[in-house]
């Protein structure tokens, strides 16, 4: 029942932040925020639920923000319609760097997802019909509402709220399905699931996939918010890393984690940026990393595991979560 | 058969020692600690930067940058290893990855912000001029880094196998508790594993910075090239990386010259992948 009252304060409060704090600046942070949380929220489920670290999620992402901008740069359509093309890329690639390294330890994995990552980067930086390293561009005039080409910030911070609704309601019913507690009882131990007969690289593959495509998503809907995408903003590491970054300090494995960690990283760095100019996009990342090394050394489960032990009886163990 | 092509090769073989080189590294800390350095090609980066700083703050040359080098990152090894690695490997899979990851981030960036992005590079004749053989011209710098990285890579493998030091390392490795049993303390061994392998980049950093062009996000291709070294040699097998080093330098620089350079590291990854596919226990390695 708490939970429930609890879940209604930050729905409500999320539905009237743009509308108590207008300020053009507000509403565009409050935008970026829900837009990192849809991305962080998608690498949690393969990052945190399945615990298969990946750090070339960007890789999606660049799926879905080259196909939006695609088809309305190449064919005049509606970024919109580029969305199921992107998925269909971003589940392909998924299965491709998916069905060998998930067999294998999970360093191979977070390996083979930074090559691909980069072999990306690098073909669609050499890729002329692709934009090579100038990308492409959306619509500068909207033609209808289906462009999405708004110039406030305030109906894609509808937008996105509405897609992370949709994406925290994927991952919460995924948990609680046999797939989520195959996941729990893999993460636990894959060797002892794996007897008891949960399909374990299947399970894997399953969120990775899925994670993918909510990740394509996220990517898709930059790119319109931005209005263009070129092989930095769309397929760079350095978007990896801040969305792995948000839902590792936010809470890894946690349904709201990368929320929190957005709410806090987004704000940080916009504020950091408009202080500190161009010169700041290094020393950024120093923080990032230090932030990265710090949770890894000290807190690994997140900002918010350390609410929720307090909190909660300690039923959950996962002793009891073999399916 | 042109002696353009065996130019190309040989040029592969020198590269490729020194990738072997910092790949042996990366294996021995894998083999030893089950533990991947994320931030492993961010050390060779290290080492470039301090090879370029001894050269610009004292114009010395290889012959004190590169030990310099291989000192300076040896120390950060025992350094990360007390401060992060020792408790990491204990954690989940999640803080192994992040922690090194976070690492690489860390020192790529500080970097970054303190020599900025721009290219660095050594002067052409730091070691010496071309030298030509039978009608092949090869530049000193890289003949110099090929052979002094072939001769450590081997003084390594000799090491891990011919002395009690490295029995003693391997003793940790196969069993820590037996090893502890047996009066050898694991930490000050793993230690020693990670003075070795950060030590190696230092090395390799010195070497190919005579040659190599010198920026701070260098570290994340030669971390890959160092994976995928590894994961075809087979993970804690010094000979296993030289040959694969060897062979990856190789076939670097065969398909920047028949396809073209920007493709020379797309080739490397996706051969990565094909590996993973197909043969995810290396070339003469065991799973």
């Amino acid at each position: 029942m708490r939970r429930w009252i609890w879940l209604s304060v930050v729905a409500a409060l999320a539905i009237a932040y743009p509308l108590l704090l207008s300020s053009p600046f507000q509403q565009r942070l409050g935008a970026l925020v829900l837009l990192y949380a849809i991305a962080a929220s998608a690498w949690n489920i393969v990052g945190g639920y399945a615990g298969q670290v990946s750090v070339g999620h960007v890789v999606f992402f660049g799926c879905g923000a080259y196909a939006a901008m695609g088809s309305y740069a190449k064919f005049g359509l509606s970024p919109l319609i580029g969305i199921p093309g992107g998925i269909v890329l971003a589940v392909g690639l998924a299965a491709i760097i998916g069905v060998p390294t998930l067999r294998l330890s999970g360093h191979y994995f977070s390996m083979a997802t930074i090559a691909v990552a980069e072999t990306m980067r690098l073909i669609v930086t050499n890729t002329e019909w692709l934009g090579a390293a100038v990308g492409l561009s959306g619509p500068t005039v909207p033609r209808n509402v289906f462009d999405l080409s708004f110039l406030s910030s305030l109906p894609y911070y509808y937008l996105f709220l509405a897609v992370l609704a949709i994406t925290l309601a994927i991952t919460w019913w995924m948990t609680n399905s046999r797939m989520g507690f195959y996941l729990r009882a893999i993460k636990d131990s894959e060797r002892a699931a794996r007897s008891l007969g949960a399909p374990a690289s299947r399970t894997k593959l399953y969120a990775f996939m899925l994670s993918a495509a909510l990740t394509s998503v996220a990517g898709a809907l930059y790119a319109m918010m931005f209005g263009f995408v070129d092989p930095e903003s769309g397929l760079g590491i350095l978007i990896s890393v801040k969305i792995l970054i948000m839902a590792a300090l936010g809470g890894a494995g946690l349904l709201f984690g990368p929320l929190v960690g957005a709410a806090i990283l987004v704000p940080l760095e916009e504020i950091s940026n408009s202080w500190l100019g161009g010169k700041g996009a290094g020393l950024t990342f120093v923080v990032y990393g230090a932030i990265i090394v710090l949770i890894a050394r000290f807190q690994p489960g997140g900002l918010l595991s350390l609410f929720i032990r307090r909190g909660k009886p300690k039923t959950d163990t996962g002793a009891g979560h073999a399916p | 058969m042109s002696f353009v092509l065996v130019q190309v090769i040989v040029g592969g073989l020198l590269l490729g020692a020194v990738y072997a080189l910092f790949s042996s590294g990366l294996t021995l800390v894998w083999g030893m600690m089950n533990i991947v350095n994320f931030a492993h090609g961010d050390f060779v980066m290290l080492g470039m930067y301090v090879a370029y700083v001894v050269y610009t703050l004292m114009g010395g040359g290889p012959i004190l940058g590169a030990p310099l080098a291989t000192l300076v990152l040896a120390t950060l090894g025992v350094v990360v290893y007390f401060a992060l690695i020792r408790d990491i490997m204990k954690g989940p899979m999640l803080a192994q990855i992040l922690g090194t990851f976070g690492l690489a981030l860390l020192l790529r960036y500080s970097v970054f912000w303190w020599f900025g992005a721009n290219f660095l590079s050594m002067p052409q004749d730091i070691v010496g001029g071309t030298y030509a053989f039978a009608g092949l011209r090869i530049e000193a710098s890289r003949l110099l880094a090929g052979i002094v990285a072939l001769l450590v890579t081997l003084g390594l493998h000799l090491l891990l196998t011919r002395t009690s030091l490295g029995s003693k390392m391997l003793a940790v490795a196969e069993d820590q508790t037996a090893a502890q049993l047996m009066g050898i303390r694991p930490d000050t061994m793993q230690a020693i594993a990670w003075a070795i392998a950060a030590g190696a980049t230092g090395l390799a950093g010195a070497l190919i910075a005579n040659f190599f062009y010198i920026v701070p996000t260098v570290g994340e291709t030669l971390g890959i090239v160092a994976f995928v070294t590894v994961s075809l040699g087979g993970f804690g097998s010094v000979p296993g990386a030289l040959v694969a080093g060897l062979l990856i330098g190789v076939i670097e620089s065969l398909s920047g010259y028949l396809i073209g350079a920007i493709y020379k590291d797309i080739v490397v990854y996706v051969l990565f992948l094909f590996f993973l596919w197909f043969r995810p226990q290396g070339l003469m390695g065991k799973m």
